[in-house]
């Protein structure tokens, strides 16, 4: 197969071959960032969807020493953030508050017992603590932690410097574990 | 509890924002193909080794619908890629998996046994080329032999163009249609691929050019009373001492010879 770090490259060439394999590559760190940004699982998949018609949409008028020198990726998460905060602006009823019952957390059945139940126990709780955080603090930690993008890349989707980057990340870990702390001194 | 976080949590902590992964439906690829006008239906390829280099074959679920061989575009996917597009119209990605039964088929040089796609064609070009199918590994049929099995005797320009314009060219064999002057004739990846094709599967051309150039086309034996044409595989049974050779189909008939019904080098009715 080709290669990931290719497709960049591969897109310039052509963009009609290449644009199902970045569909497929790419589809689940897009999910990602959606569903956790937009914490309602309906609303992540059709977000996600949006951000590759766009993506192509934009592809198709790049020339291609543009599309080579893409940060593929960040600049797909960057599309989705934009696409979301647009949304939320657009909105007429916006909901005031994040409701937590729509945090939608799956457990894979293929996992083992124990990993669910980790998963229920921790995952569930850190999803909804996760939530709670305000978005300055929420998105670097879920770009860092859940989607897993290198500080480079979420230097250019924050349009920051990597040690901004950084320190987003740690300020927003540091703060998740102080409430995550809290709550379990709450829940004996 | 220890009041100070610890590594260890730490590290839960991440492993669990680690599990807030999600992944789309399956569908959503092709939703968002064909939201932008992309052929949610588009086909695959590979890259085959067949009998003299690399091919270049695409299909869809329907079946084979192009062949390449891979020299011609610098064995580059992309340049396969426009080809294809050029002439059908749609993209095509690589396969993760090759058709049922392909590589057989190119170890053997027999296709039959392949789907093909072939829509798009004329059904004269269809069943011109379904027709090429049918000659056997190792043997040659002249452009005539198709266009009166196929009911149009006269139409033997319009065989040649048509098999120029095989889309599945070695797996549907137009390698084995050749001139009625015995001379190779022209072939989509060129003369010479047409030639080397013809040597691998042990057709002696040198034999057929040498019989054709002193104005044999069909081969006989006295055993049995039957004609076939040079390459028929009933033919190159018959030892020289039996073997009778004739210029012309009535000069057999007229010697009281009849058609081989494997070949096929005249209608059964001179039978």
């Amino acid at each position: 197969m080709w290669g990931v770090e290719k497709l960049a490259e591969q897109a310039a060439l052509d963009l009609d071959v290449t644009f199902p394999q970045i569909v497929t590559f790419y589809g689940s760190a897009i999910h990602t960032t959606a569903l956790r940004v937009s914490l309602r699982h309906d609303d992540a998949e059709d977000l996600a969807a949006e951000t590759f018609i766009r993506a192509y949409q934009a592809l198709q008028t790049y020339p291609p020493k543009r599309i080579r020198e893409l940060q593929l990726r960040a600049w797909l998460v960057t599309i989705t953030l934009n696409l979301w905060r647009n949304q939320l602006r657009d909105a007429s009823r916006r909901p005031s508050l994040v409701q937590l019952d729509f945090v939608i957390h799956r457990s894979d059945p293929a996992d083992g017992p124990e990993q669910r139940a980790l998963d229920v126990e921790g995952s569930d709780r850190v999803s909804q603590l996760l939530a709670s955080l305000p978005e300055s603090e929420r998105i670097p930690i879920i770009l860092r932690h859940v989607v897993g993008l290198s500080y480079k890349e979420i230097a250019t989707v924050l349009d920051c410097p990597i040690g901004t980057a950084k320190s987003h990340v740690s300020r927003g870990i540091a703060t998740l574990r102080a409430n995550l702390y809290r709550m379990e001194e709450a829940t004996p | 509890m220890n009041s100070t976080p610890s590594t260890t949590e730490k590290t839960i902590l991440l492993q669990s924002l680690r599990n807030l992964k999600s992944t789309p439906s399956p569908d959503f690829l092709e939703r968002v193909l064909r939201s932008v006008g992309l052929p949610s239906e588009s086909d695959e390829f590979v890259l085959a080794n067949g009998p003299t280099g690399k091919l270049f074959i695409a299909f869809n679920h329907r079946g084979i619908n192009h062949v390449l061989a891979a020299q011609i575009v610098d064995e580059n996917p992309h340049m396969f890629a426009e080809r294809h597009r050029e002439r059908f119209g749609r993209s095509v990605r690589r396969a993760v998996k090759e058709p049922v039964g392909l590589n057989l088929a190119l170890r053997s040089q027999q296709g039959q046994k392949l789907t093909y796609d072939l829509g798009g064609l004329s059904d004269f070009e269809k069943s011109v080329l379904r027709k090429a199918l049918e000659i056997p590994r190792g043997e040659i049929r002249p452009y005539a032999w198709i266009a009166r099995e196929i009911g149009r005797p006269k139409a033997v320009r319009a065989v040649g163009s048509a098999l120029g314009r095989n889309p599945v060219p070695v797996l549907i064999p137009c390698h084995r249609v050749v001139r009625s002057d015995g001379q190779i004739g022209e072939y989509a990846f060129g003369t010479e691929m047409k030639r080397e094709l013809l040597v691998i599967e042990h057709v002696d051309i040198a034999e057929v050019e040498r019989l054709a150039r002193s104005g044999v086309h069909f081969v006989g034996s006295n055993t049995t009373n039957i004609f076939c044409y040079p390459t028929c595989h009933n033919a190159r049974r018959v030892s020289n001492a039996h073997r009778i050779v004739f210029r012309r189909v009535e000069d057999a008939v007229e010697s009281g010879f009849r058609p081989c019904l494997n070949c096929r080098p005249d209608d059964i009715r001179s039978a």
